[in-house]
C-alpha cells in the first residue's frame, strides 16, 4: 500500500536519474551524460560554439526540418497508398477528408523544403568558416552524404501523389539515369557496356513507367533513404563530437571568456592530467593536457539555444504550412505533359543544365561539382582560419571578386545561348560528341575551374582558391535556379516574366 | 631474390590473409547475388503495337496525331509513316509546332521529319513500323524503329 502511494514519485525517480534539477555544475554535466538523449553532448561547451553568429543554428535546424518531415511522413504512410491507380486519390483523401489531413501533408511538405534550403545553407557556412579542416575532412564528406541524400529524399517525395509533376519527374528522372546511353551511344558501344541502360531498369523496373517505378521509389522515400541518413547523421553528430566540438580558433593563452556579463574562471593548465579514457585518444582534443577554459556548462546553456533553435524551426514550419498549401496537380497523364514541365526550385538549376545535355547536366556536371567539393579538404591542408568567417586574410576580397566574376560569367553564357542559340543551331548535322563536350554548363565548369586556378597562382594559397571556387558553384547554382525559375516559360523559351506565356 | 626464391610467408600471417580474403570474397559475392533481386528479369509493360483503323480514313498529304499512343501518322504520295512523339532527349511528349516538333520539358527542337534541330536532344525522333492486321486495319508497332524515309504503300 505504501508502495502504490509513492508510485508516483517513485515511478519519476526511475525515469531521471538525477530526480530534480540540478543545481551544481557536478549536476548538470549528471544531468548531461546520464540521459541518452543530452550525452550526444560534451558536459562544457566552448562560448565560441554558442554564439549565433557562428553558426546560425543550421545545422540542428536542418536535424529539426527532419525529425518534423519523420514524423509527419509516419502519420501520411497511415492513409497513402502506393499504387498507381490509388496514389493520387489518397493523397486528395489526406488533403480533403483526413482530419488535420492538409495542415499534416503541407507540414510534411514545407519542413523538406526547409530541410533543403538549410542543408545547403549549411554546407555554406561550414566552408566560409573552414570547419572542414583537418580533423574534419572525413565530417565534410558525410556531410556531402547527407546532402545528396536530402536531396534524394525530396525527389522520391514528390514522386509519389502520381499527380502530373510526379510521374514526369518519374520519366525524366529515370532517363536521366539512362543518360550515359547518350555517349555509349555517340561512340557507338551501348550494345556492349550499357551502364545507363542498367540504371534506368533499376529505377523503373520495368521499360515503362508505372506500378513498378512507383513501388521502388516510395521504399526508397519510406526506408532505404531515411535509415541512410539516420545512420550517417549519427556519423555526422559523433564525429563532431570526436573531433572536439565545431571548429574554432585557438584560444589565446590565458584568455578570459565574458559570458553573459562575467568573467568565466580560467582552469590552470595541468600539463599531465587527463580525463578518463580520453588518455588513451590520440591527438589534439581539447581535453587533453588543457584546461577546459573559456568553456561553459552544456546545461543550461547549449540547451537553451537548441530548443530555441528548435522552436524557430517548428513556427516556420507551421506559420507556412498555415498559410501556404503544399500543391497538388492535375492526376499524372502519360499523353500530355504540363508545359513546361519544371522541376521543384531545388532542380531547376539542373534542369536548365540538363537542357543544354542530359549526360553532360544531369550526370557528368553533378558528378565533377561533387568530386569537386569532396576533394577541397584533401587539397586545403593548411591550417589557419578554423572557425571564423572569412578567417584567412585575404578571403573576403577573393569572396567578393568571385561573386562578380561568376555572376558575369553566367549571366553572359546565358544571355549567349538565349539570344544566338548553341552549336545544334548553327550546325544542325553536328555528332552528339560536341554537343556533349562543348555546352554551357561544361564551359561555366572549365572557367570556374581556370578562375580557381589563377587564383591559386596569383596568392599561393589552396584555401583562396577553394573560396573562389566554391563562391563560383554557389552563384552559378543561385543564378541557374533563378533563370529557370523565372525566364524558362513554355518550350523552356526565355521570357522575361510568367505574364508573357502564350495562352493556350 | 630472384623469383625462385620468395620470402617465407609465415602460417599465421597466411591463414590470417586466406581468412579475410574469403571473408571479403563471401561478402562480396552476397551483395552482388543481393543486388541481381531488384534488376527485373521480365520487363513488364504494355502491348505497344496499336491498330490505327482502317488505312482509307486517312487522305493523302494527311497527319494525324495519336495522343495516347504517342505518335503521329502521316500519309504522303509515296505512302504512311509514323513518328514517334516521345523526345529523344528526356522522354517528355512533343507536341506539333509550326514546322515540326517541340518539347515542353527542355526545349529540343524537331523538323517535321522528326530531324534535330535544336536543343538537347541526342537522337531523332524514331520512325515507326508500319504494317497491316489481318483485317486490313493499319498497326503502328512502336517498339520497332525503321530507318528515316521508310513509307508503308498500301
Amino acid at each position: 500500500m505504501h508502495n502504490l502511494h509513492d508510485l508516483p514519485r517513485t515511478l519519476k525517480e526511475s525515469c531521471f536519474r538525477l530526480g530534480k534539477t540540478p543545481e551544481s555544475e557536478r549536476e548538470e554535466s549528471q544531468a548531461t551524460f546520464h540521459n541518452l538523449f543530452l550525452h550526444i553532448h560534451s558536459v562544457r561547451v566552448h562560448v565560441r560554439t554558442l554564439r549565433p553568429t557562428l553558426t546560425f543554428g543550421l545545422g540542428l535546424m536542418a536535424t529539426a526540418s527532419f525529425i518534423i518531415t519523420i514524423i509527419t511522413g509516419v502519420l501520411l504512410m497511415v492513409y497513402y497508398k502506393p499504387s498507381t491507380d490509388l496514389a493520387y486519390q489518397s493523397i486528395k483523401d489526406i488533403h480533403f477528408t483526413v482530419s488535420t489531413g492538409r495542415f499534416i501533408r503541407n507540414i510534411h511538405r514545407w519542413s523538406a523544403q526547409l530541410m533543403v534550403l538549410v542543408v545547403l545553407l549549411h554546407m555554406a557556412r561550414v566552408f566560409f568558416t573552414a570547419s572542414y579542416k583537418k580533423p574534419r575532412e572525413f565530417n565534410w564528406l558525410v556531410g556531402l552524404g547527407l546532402l545528396v541524400i536530402t536531396l534524394a529524399l525530396s525527389f522520391t517525395g514528390y514522386l509519389l501523389p502520381w499527380d502530373q509533376l510526379a510521374y514526369w519527374a518519374i520519366t525524366i528522372g529515370s532517363n536521366i539515369a539512362n543518360s550515359p546511353r547518350e555517349f555509349t551511344d555517340a561512340i557507338g558501344i551501348t550494345k556492349f557496356f550499357d551502364p545507363g541502360g542498367l540504371q534506368k531498369r533499376l529505377l523503373l523496373g520495368a521499360n515503362y513507367v508505372g506500378q513498378d517505378a512507383l513501388i521502388r521509389f516510395y521504399v526508397l522515400h519510406i526506408f532505404v533513404l531515411p535509415l541512410a541518413l539516420v545512420a550517417l547523421l549519427g556519423v555526422h553528430f559523433w564525429r563532431i563530437r570526436k573531433d572536439g566540438g565545431l571548429a574554432k580558433p585557438e584560444d589565446p593563452p590565458g584568455g578570459l571568456a565574458e559570458w553573459g556579463g562575467e568573467r568565466r574562471p580560467v582552469f590552470q593548465p595541468l600539463a599531465t592530467k587527463t580525463y578518463g579514457l580520453m588518455a588513451l585518444v590520440k591527438g589534439k582534443r581539447p581535453p587533453v593536457n588543457r584546461g577546459p577554459e573559456n568553456t561553459v556548462m552544456s546545461w543550461p546553456h547549449l540547451f537553451w539555444a537548441e530548443l530555441s533553435v528548435f522552436m524557430v524551426t517548428v513556427a516556420t514550419t507551421l506559420i507556412l504550412s498555415y498559410y501556404y498549401d503544399a500543391p497538388l496537380k492535375e492526376l499524372a497523364n502519360a499523353a500530355v505533359p504540363e508545359n513546361p514541365a519544371k522541376a521543384p526550385w531545388y532542380f531547376l538549376g539542373l534542369q536548365e543544365l540538363v537542357s543544354y545535355s542530359a549526360f553532360m547536366g544531369g550526370m557528368l556536371i553533378p558528378m565533377i561539382v561533387l568530386v569537386g567539393l569532396a576533394l577541397i579538404p584533401f587539397l586545403d591542408r593548411r591550417p589557419g582560419g578554423e572557425g571564423t568567417w572569412f578567417g584567412t586574410s585575404g578571403e573576403r576580397s577573393v569572396f567578393w571578386q568571385s561573386l562578380l566574376f561568376a555572376c558575369a560569367v553566367t549571366v553572359g553564357m546565358l544571355a549567349f545561348t538565349v539570344n544566338y542559340g548553341w552549336l545544334r543551331s548553327w550546325f544542325p548535322n553536328i555528332h552528339q560528341v560536341w554537343i556533349i563536350a562543348i555546352n554551357p554548363g561544361s564551359l561555366l565548369v572549365l572557367i570556374f575551374a581556370a578562375w580557381s586556378l589563377f587564383i591559386l597562382k596569383r596568392n599561393d594559397s589552396v584555401r583562396l582558391s577553394a573560396v573562389a571556387l566554391f563562391t563560383c558553384f554557389l552563384v552559378s547554382f543561385t543564378l541557374l535556379t533563378y533563370f529557370a525559375t523565372v525566364h524558362r516559360g513554355p518550350n523552356w523559351h526565355f521570357y522575361w516574366w510568367p505574364s508573357q506565356w502564350p495562352v493556350h | 631474390m630472384s623469383r625462385l626464391d620468395p620470402p617465407r610467408v609465415n602460417r599465421r600471417s597466411f591463414l590470417t590473409l586466406a581468412s579475410l580474403g574469403s571473408f571479403l570474397a563471401a561478402m562480396g559475392t552476397a551483395a552482388a547475388g543481393m543486388l541481381r533481386l531488384p534488376n527485373p528479369a521480365v520487363l513488364p509493360g504494355p502491348v505497344r503495337r496499336f491498330k490505327l483503323g482502317p488505312p482509307e480514313q486517312f487522305s493523302a498529304g494527311s497527319e494525324t496525331a495519336f495522343t495516347d499512343q504517342n505518335l503521329v501518322l502521316f500519309r504522303d504520295d509515296e505512302g504512311f509513316y509514323a513518328i514517334s512523339s516521345t523526345c529523344t532527349h528526356l522522354g517528355c511528349t512533343v507536341a506539333r509546332s509550326k514546322d515540326g516538333f517541340a518539347c515542353p520539358c527542355h526545349g529540343s527542337r524537331f523538323n517535321s521529319k522528326g530531324g534535330v534541330v535544336g536543343g538537347p536532344a541526342p537522337r531523332p525522333l524514331p520512325w515507326l513500323e508500319v504494317s497491316r492486321a489481318a483485317n486490313g486495319d493499319l498497326i503502328v508497332n512502336a517498339d520497332n524503329e525503321v530507318p528515316e524515309g521508310t513509307r508503308y504503300s498500301v
